[in-house]
C-alpha cells in the first residue's frame, strides 16, 4: 500500500484515508500548468482528495509532496499544517468573508503570509485587476452577484501565489449562464497559472473546456485516468458515461458477440475478447413502438424514463435492463408520443457499436493509476 | 393580524400567550405607575443612592470586561477545540447557571473567605476579598460568565467553520484566524453575550450579599440597596427599582440593532 513517493513529480500524492468503513485510495502525480478535473458520483471521493491535499484531513497512509516539500508521509513527524502547504482553495459556496470587502478578502492571504498592509492590498488590487473585478474592490460580499463573488474568491486563492491550486466545484453554485461565462475565464487563469490546479467538478462542460487531464473516481478509488477527449469517448463507469452523455454497457465480449451483464446480448463489429465496454452515441439510438424488423440486430423493449429537450433533439431517457439514454427528433418524439411509461423499442446498428476493454483482465494495460 | 395562509391562531393558543404577556408586563408597568417621579432628581443626588448607582455599573462593567477576557477564549474553546472532555466541561460551566445564588456565594465563601482554600493563603498575604469591592466583582463574574460563555459559545457554533477553514489555507495561523475572522463573524453574538452578562451582573442580588455582604460605598450595590430601603422606605425602593429598570432598558435599546437582529435571524 505504501508505494514511495518519487521525487521526480511535481506534485506526487498517494493518499489513503479510511473513513467509517469507506476507504479512500488515490494515487495521483501532476506536473507544473496541469489541470486535472476529478469527476465522480457522490461519495466517490472527491471532496476527501481535495481535503487531504490542502492539510484538512490527516492521511491514514500514503505520501504527499509538492514542489520538492514533503508535506506528509511516513518520514514526516507531522503533517505540513495547511498554512504551511503552499496552497489556494476555491469552494462552491464563494465563502468569501463577509465582514470584508472584496480587497481585503483578496489581500487576507498575502496579509496571512507576512506580507505589509500596503504591500498586501496593491497585490490584491492587481489580482482583482486580472480577474476583470477590480471596479467592485469596495464591495462587500453581499454586495456582489454570484458569479462576481466567486471571481473574488478565485482572486483570492491565486494572491497567495500557491504551488497548488485546489477548485472544489467552483460552478456548481452559479446560474448556467454565468458559469458558462466564468468557465471560460477560469480557464485561461489557470492556463497561466503556473503551478498545478485539481478542480473537482460534476460537470463534464468543465471537464472538457478547463482541464488537460482527467481523473475518474469511483468508490474511493481511481476507475480510470486520461485526457479528456479519452475519458469522454471512452467512458469507464455508468457515471462518466451519463456525465458526457453517451451509452456505455459492461459486459464480456467473444468476437463480435458481446454479452452484457443483465444477460441480453448485443452485436458490434470490433472483435474482441474480454471484458468489455459497448459504447454508442444516444443519437444512434432509433426507438419505435413495434419491435423493429430491419438492420439493427442490437434491440431492447424498455420502458421511457423520462423526455427533456437536449439542444435541438429530445433527449430520452429509457429504461430497458440497462439505462439507455436516445436522442431523437421533436417530430419523431411526437409521432411515437413520447412520456414517460411508455414501451418502446431500443434499437443500434452493429456498426454504431465501439467495444473497447475494460482493462481487468487482458489486451489492455493494468489502469495507468500512476500516470495522471 | 394578517391573513395567516394555515388558518386563523387557534384561542387555546392566542389567550395563555396574552396572559403570558399581560403577566410579564402588568408588574412593570405598576412599578412605573406607582413611581413617586417628581423627587427623583432631588433622590438621585443623595450620596448613598449615587454610591450604590455607581458602584453597580463599575462592578458589571469589571465583572463582563472580564467575562470578556477570560470567558471568552473559553466558549471559543468550546466551541472550535476538540479536547478530551468538552462536554464535561460544558456541563461544568452550565452548573452555576443552574445554581441559587445564595449558593453560589457560599461557595464562594469556601474558595475565597478568610480561611478558604485561596483566601486563607491570600490573607497570609496581607489580602483579604470577602465583604470588599474586589468580592462584588468577583462574585458578579461567577454568576455572568456562564451566561456569556454559553450564549458566546453558541453564536461561535452558529458562525459558519468553513470560513476558518478558508483563511487556515490562506496561511492564516489559529491566533489570526480568530482575530480577523472568527471573532468579527461572531460579533453580533458576542455583543449580546454582554448584554446578557452585563445585565445578569446588574441584578445580581444573592451571590453579593452572601459572599460581598451589604455595606453602603464598597458592596452596597443597587439591588441590595432596592432590598435595604424596602425595609424603611417604600418610596425609595420604588424609585431605585425604577432607576434599574429604566437602565436595563436603556441598554437594550442601544444594542437593540446587534442583539434582535441577531435573535431574529
Amino acid at each position: 500500500m505504501n508505494r514511495p513517493a518519487s521525487a521526480s513529480a511535481f506534485l506526487d500524492a498517494d493518499i489513503v484515508v479510511r473513513r467509517s468503513g469507506h476507504i479512500v485510495n488515490i494515487a495521483l502525480t501532476a506536473e507544473p500548468g496541469d489541470v486535472v478535473a476529478v469527476i465522480g458520483p457522490n461519495g466517490a471521493g472527491k471532496s476527501t482528495l481535495l481535503r487531504a491535499l490542502a492539510g484538512l484531513l490527516p492521511l491514514d497512509e500514503g505520501a504527499i509532496s509538492c514542489a520538492g516539500d514533503t508535506w506528509d508521509g511516513p518520514a514526516t513527524k507531522t503533517p505540513w499544517t495547511p498554512q504551511e502547504r503552499n496552497i489556494g482553495m476555491v469552494f462552491g459556496q464563494h465563502l468569501l468573508f463577509p465582514h470584508l470587502d472584496a480587497l481585503d478578502n483578496v489581500a487576507f492571504g498575502p496579509r496571512s503570509r507576512g506580507a505589509g498592509r500596503g504591500e498586501s492590498r496593491r497585490t490584491a488590487h492587481r489580482w482583482l485587476e486580472t480577474i476583470g473585478v477590480a471596479d467592485l474592490a469596495r464591495r462587500k460580499p453581499h454586495e456582489l452577484s454570484g458569479g462576481q463573488a466567486q471571481r473574488v474568491a478565485i482572486a483570492r486563492a491565486l494572491a497567495t501565489d500557491p504551488t497548488l491550486l485546489l477548485l472544489d466545484e467552483p460552478m456548481a453554485a452559479l446560474d448556467v449562464g454565468v458559469a458558462m461565462a466564468l468557465r471560460f475565464e477560469l480557464a485561461r487563469h489557470l492556463a497561466e497559472f503556473g503551478g498545478v490546479s485539481i478542480l473537482v467538478t460534476h460537470d463534464a462542460i468543465d471537464t472538457m473546456t478547463v482541464a488537460n487531464r482527467v481523473v475518474v473516481l469511483d468508490e474511493g478509488a481511481i476507475a480510470q485516468v486520461g485526457t479528456p477527449l479519452e475519458v469522454a469517448q471512452r467512458p469507464r463507469t455508468e457515471h462518466v458515461a451519463r456525465l458526457v452523455g453517451i451509452n456505455v454497457l459492461r459486459g464480456h465480449s467473444t468476437g463480435t458477440d458481446v454479452r452484457l451483464v443483465d444477460g441480453s446480448g448485443l452485436v458490434s463489429t470490433t472483435p474482441f475478447n474480454g471484458q468489455v465496454f459497448a459504447s454508442f452515441q444516444p443519437a444512434a439510438v432509433a426507438l419505435t413502438l413495434d419491435e423493429p424488423t430491419g438492420s439493427a440486430r442490437n434491440r431492447w423493449p424498455g420502458t421511457v424514463r423520462s423526455v427533456v429537450a437536449h439542444g435541438a433533439a429530445v433527449r430520452v431517457h429509457i429504461d430497458a435492463g440497462a439505462a439507455l439514454i436516445a436522442d431523437v427528433t421533436p417530430a419523431s418524439a411526437a409521432e411515437l408520443s413520447l412520456v414517460p411509461g411508455r414501451q418502446v423499442w431500443a434499437a443500434v446498428k452493429a456498426t454504431e457499436v465501439t467495444v473497447y476493454g475494460t482493462g481487468a483482465d487482458n489486451s489492455e494495460a493494468p489502469l495507468p493509476s500512476r500516470h495522471v | 393580524m394578517s391573513r395567516a395562509p394555515l388558518g386563523r391562531a387557534p384561542l387555546r393558543l392566542v389567550l395563555p400567550a396574552l396572559v403570558a404577556l399581560g403577566f410579564l408586563i402588568l408588574p412593570l408597568l405598576t412599578l412605573l405607575q406607582r413611581t413617586p417621579w417628581s423627587t427623583i432628581p432631588a433622590r438621585l443626588v443623595e450620596p448613598k443612592i449615587l454610591d450604590a448607582l455607581r458602584l453597580s455599573l463599575l462592578t458589571a462593567t469589571i465583572a463582563i470586561a472580564l467575562c470578556l477576557l477570560l470567558g471568552l477564549p473559553l466558549a471559543w474553546m468550546l466551541a472550535r477545540v476538540d479536547f478530551a472532555g468538552r462536554s464535561f466541561v460544558r456541563i461544568l460551566v452550565t452548573v452555576p447557571l443552574v445554581l441559587p445564588p445564595v449558593v453560589a456565594g457560599v461557595a464562594l465563601l469556601t474558595a475565597f473567605g478568610r480561611n478558604g482554600i485561596l483566601g486563607g493563603p491570600l490573607r497570609e498575604l496581607g489580602i483579604t476579598i470577602p465583604f470588599t469591592t474586589t468580592a462584588v466583582v468577583i462574585a458578579h463574574t461567577f454568576v455572568a460568565m456562564p451566561f456569556f460563555v454559553i450564549s458566546v459559545e453558541g453564536a461561535l457554533r452558529a458562525a459558519n467553520q468553513e470560513y476558518d477553514v478558508v483563511a487556515a489555507t490562506l496561511g492564516a495561523d489559529r491566533w489570526t484566524i480568530f482575530r480577523r475572522v472568527t471573532l468579527p463573524i461572531a460579533l453580533p453574538g458576542v455583543l449580546a453575550g454582554v448584554v446578557l452578562g452585563w445585565a445578569r451582573s446588574l441584578g445580581e442580588f444573592g451571590a453579593t450579599i452572601t459572599f460581598a455582604g451589604n455595606f453602603p460605598g464598597t458592596t452596597q450595590t443597587m439591588p441590595l440597596a432596592v432590598y435595604e430601603a424596602l425595609q424603611v422606605d417604600f418610596d425609595a425602593a420604588l424609585m431605585l427599582s425604577a432607576i434599574l429598570l429604566l437602565v436595563s432598558v436603556a441598554v437594550l435599546a442601544l444594542l437593540r440593532e446587534r442583539w434582535l437582529g441577531q435573535a431574529a435571524q
